[in-house]
């Protein structure tokens, strides 16, 4: 009971005028903040950081919180409306949610978005208040070949992404992962793959110059050609039995709701995952263990609600190691902790006895977050709609704007944008011909963080690949993603022995 | 209004940051004033001990209306400062151009002949701080002193695992003097960033590290990691159990500078507006506190003294890389 009753402080500190000012302030900036292909939660909590030195440091984290919630909301609704993820935690969500957009679905799945998002954020928030500490040992523990058994998981779970033709799957998955190998080798310490000495190649092949490459422009070039710029989808009038009809179809999906949200806070409580692998697994779950498996891609609903859920329950959970550890779990959360020292606060083991205002009011402002980013989401939907409607020769100009920016911002380079720009028409060369495009983007995202804690592992053990299995928690994990790896193949092996069976039947 | 809408989105966002902060900056008798938003280049990630004093600078900035113009944080890690290092030297308008330094100033030039960087062209606007470091163990191995580390790595031979930040990092030079000065095998595993090695530590996934004192201080007040030795000349405040190497007899003392570069080409107006600008930063309450919050050691240097400092640390680094083997 103790923790209510600090919680129950927390909310009075939340409910504080000025801290709900700045979390409804907060919240409708990081939507669409989030909304913009490329600036994402990253970039936003770090351009308005220098405004929270107007405000004392409860409500500082509080606004910064809320902008980070709003963001993952916001982060689906360029992943549906133009099929560009809005930040890397939300490209999971195009997969489905930009099919349903071009069935005339798009209200439904941005409602769909919305409200896994709200239960993922919800269920995160309330493992969060009940298990910080102790989950915050966990996380301690995890090492180098959890971290990879975790990483291979989610590669096993994407197998069937590419669909059938294997060949180039695998061609696209290399791809992403030399892309991804770009920049520093941390390990050996020496810079690699810096094609014809050029600087820019220094910090490597940054995942959304990628992804917004593929997705924006190359999606852009694909589009004109086939609506020639006329209106591309078709949008059904709302109305209330249509809603209705969504919610019941919605309220359907509550298990993969659950799973995302689970998954994606486990996730994102380790060190250095974050929320974007989160979110991918989350996806490459649901399909997996869907009994229409061959549904997914092609704008089914469970699609959007898995990610989405995910990506909301791991930005909460990202918060645990950056308050308890003083370790960001994602990008976004180490800019965040740099805040806190600058606020004058100490992130680490001691911040529950040391800050218990700090601490609790900002977690009860993440309940109040995740309401309100709720309310401001679907507030706005009907005008998301409305641009839906706009023909693409109005559309695909504001579209590349929108991927230049996106492309620019995260690094200040032009570098990134010339790549984005080839990536772009590589990216429509190949969809052209056939490739698979998911699996390139799940490498670069994957790659850069199995890669490391591979060599780390090996390095601890000498080589030996026993560190994988003689450790309770890399152990489990390795051999469900080994299991995972194999599944696909168990119904080639049935078949093939049953075509056996029944050639020589005796 | 006419050079906000010159620069970039980000300056222009930070811009409106600051829009308050601009109109009530008076107008003394210096000279030069930055007439745009001036980019303050970190040659590390975000999240880290560099992100953090940057930002803390940044905010001091702002919050003491040092400037009428706000520093925009651009973090440029690649290739261990190297992309850093280069997009100053050529910087396009150097007087609005500064970057923060850690030892990857004298040691990725040295080990990349090839970026054909010299840092004595660079100018020298101010020393803020030098980092110290010190060897931690986990509490839980008993260990409290350095010679019964010694005994601990000795028996544990290559099973010993040491982290720390990158290969030919700050941590491996530390790590290869110990091997050398104890006769030991320890086994050193890179990380990304002191924080992650740190936390490798409190986890038991490393039996022992190098870290600064502010990535470990969160574990070390938690009772999680304990310092049993200090790379510094004298013993440090916050630490004060833990004798330096010099006391032991090893006389091996190593620092990381937190310093303020210009870009080459700056003009003698800009170097001395910055010049006292971080002067005046540098003795702030707020950068002071920040100091010995994060035990950080040093006076501030600047002008020729701090030229002076950095072509003699250039020689120091480039002893040690040789020993290790790294450059030739």
């Amino acid at each position: 009971m103790e923790i209510l009753s600090l919680l129950l402080n927390g909310f009075a500190i939340a409910f504080e005028p000025l801290n709900l000012t700045l979390i409804v302030v907060g919240c409708t900036v990081g939507l669409f903040i989030g909304a913009m292909p490329g600036l994402g939660s990253v970039n936003g909590v770090a351009i308005l950081l220098p405004m929270t030195f107007l405000v004392p440091p409860t409500g500082a984290i509080i606004f910064l919180g809320a902008i980070y919630y709003g963001a993952m909301y916001g982060g689906a609704i360029s992943s549906i409306m133009l099929g560009i993820p809005g930040a890397s935690t939300a490209v999971a969500t195009t997969f489905d949610g930009r099919p349903m957009a071009l069935k005339g679905e798009a209200d439904k799945a941005l409602v769909a978005a919305a409200t896994a998002s709200f239960v993922g954020g919800s269920v995160g928030v309330v493992l969060f208040t009940l298990f910080a500490p102790p989950l915050a040992e966990i996380a301690l523990t995890f090492g180098a070949p959890e971290i990879f058994a975790l990483m291979l998981m989610a590669f096993a779970t994407f197998i069937g992404l590419g669909g059938d033709d294997i060949p180039k799957t695998l061609f696209s998955i290399f791809i992403g992962l030399v892309f991804g190998a770009v920049g520093l080798d941390i390990v050996s310490g020496e810079p690699r793959l810096i094609f014809f000495d050029i600087p820019g190649f220094f910090h490597g092949i940054n995942f959304l110059v990628l992804a917004i490459g593929i997705y924006g422009i190359a999606e852009m070039l694909w589009t004109i050609e086939i609506s020639q710029g006329e209106v591309m989808i078709s949008q059904a009038t709302i109305t209330v039995r249509r809603i209705l009809r969504n919610l019941a179809e919605l309220a359907r999906t509550w298990k993969t709701m659950l799973m995302g949200s689970f998954l994606g806070y486990f996730v994102g409580i380790l060190p250095a995952a974050g929320a974007t692998p989160g979110s991918l697994m989350a996806y490459g779950f649901a399909k997996t263990t869907s009994r229409e498996p061959e549904t997914y891609g092609k704008g089914n609903v469970h699609g959007v609600v898995a990610p989405e859920s995910a990506n909301n329950a791991a930005s909460t959970g990202a918060m645990l190691p950056m308050l308890t550890l003083g370790i960001p779990g994602s990008p976004t959360t180490a800019i965040l902790l740099g805040g806190m020292v600058i606020w004058g606060l100490e992130p680490g083991p001691l911040v529950f006895t040391d800050h218990p205002d700090f601490v609790w009011g900002f977690i009860a402002s993440l309940y109040v977050a995740n309401l309100f980013a709720l309310l401001i989401n679907v507030g706005f939907i009907p005008a998301f709609i409305w641009v839906l409607r706009l023909p693409f020769s109005i559309l695909a100009p504001i579209i590349f704007i929108l991927c230049i920016v996106g492309g620019f911002v995260p690094t200040l380079d032009m570098h990134d944008v010339w790549l984005m720009l080839i990536f772009g028409v590589v990216g429509y060369l190949m969809r052209k011909l056939d490739y698979p495009m998911a699996p390139a983007v799940l490498a670069i995202v994957l790659g850069p963080l199995a890669e490391p804690a591979l060599r780390q592992s090996l390095l601890i053990s000498g080589g030996s690949f026993s560190i994988f299995f003689n450790r309770p928690f890399a152990g489990v994990i390795m051999v469900l993603a080994l299991a995972l790896l194999f599944m696909p193949l168990y119904p080639m092996i049935k078949n093939r022995l049953f075509k056996k069976s029944s050639e020589n039947p005796d | 209004m006419k050079a906000i809408g010159k620069a970039g989105l980000l300056g222009l966002g930070l811009g409106l940051a600051f829009g308050i902060g601009m109109t009530s900056v008076a107008k003394d008798a210096v000279a030069w004033e930055p007439k745009k938003p001036v980019e303050f280049i970190i040659m590390a990630g975000k999240g880290g001990g560099a992100d953090k004093a940057v930002r803390f600078l940044q905010s001091i900035i702002a919050k003491n209306k040092l400037s009428s113009k706000p520093f925009t944080p651009v973090n440029k890690p690649g290739g261990s400062g190297a992309e850093a290092l280069v997009h100053v030297k050529n910087a396009a308008d150097p007087d609005h151009t500064l970057m923060f330094t850690l030892n990857s100033f004298y040691t990725t030039p040295l080990r990349q002949p090839k970026l054909g960087i010299d840092i004595s062209t660079f100018t020298p606007v101010g020393r803020m701080a030098e980092d110290t470091f010190l060897l931690w163990v986990h509490k839980d191995s008993g260990i409290t002193n350095v010679d019964q580390f010694v005994a601990a790595a000795k028996k544990a031979g290559n099973k010993w695992i040491m982290a720390g930040t990158g290969k030919n990092s700050e941590d491996n030079i530390l790590t290869d003097f110990l091997n050398k000065a104890y006769g030991l095998d320890m086994k050193y595993v890179p990380y990304k960033g002191g924080g992650r090695v740190a936390k490798e530590l409190a986890g038991k996934n490393a039996n022992s590290t190098v870290n600064n004192p502010s990535e470990q201080l969160g574990f070390y007040q938690a009772g999680k990691t304990v310092p049993i030795g200090a790379f510094t000349p004298t013993r440090l405040p916050l630490f004060k159990d833990a004798p330096t190497f010099r006391e032991l007899g090893k006389d091996f003392v190593y620092f990381m500078q937190r310093t303020v570069v210009g870009a080459p080409g700056m003009s003698k107006d800009a170097t001395a507006y910055y010049q006292g600008l971080f002067q005046k930063i540098f003795n702030s309450k707020g950068w002071q506190g920040y100091m010995k919050k994060k035990s950080l050691q040093g006076g501030f240097l600047t002008g020729d003294a701090l030229m002076k400092y950095w072509l003699e640390q250039k020689e120091v680094q480039r002893g040690i890389l040789r020993k290790m083997g790294a450059i030739k």
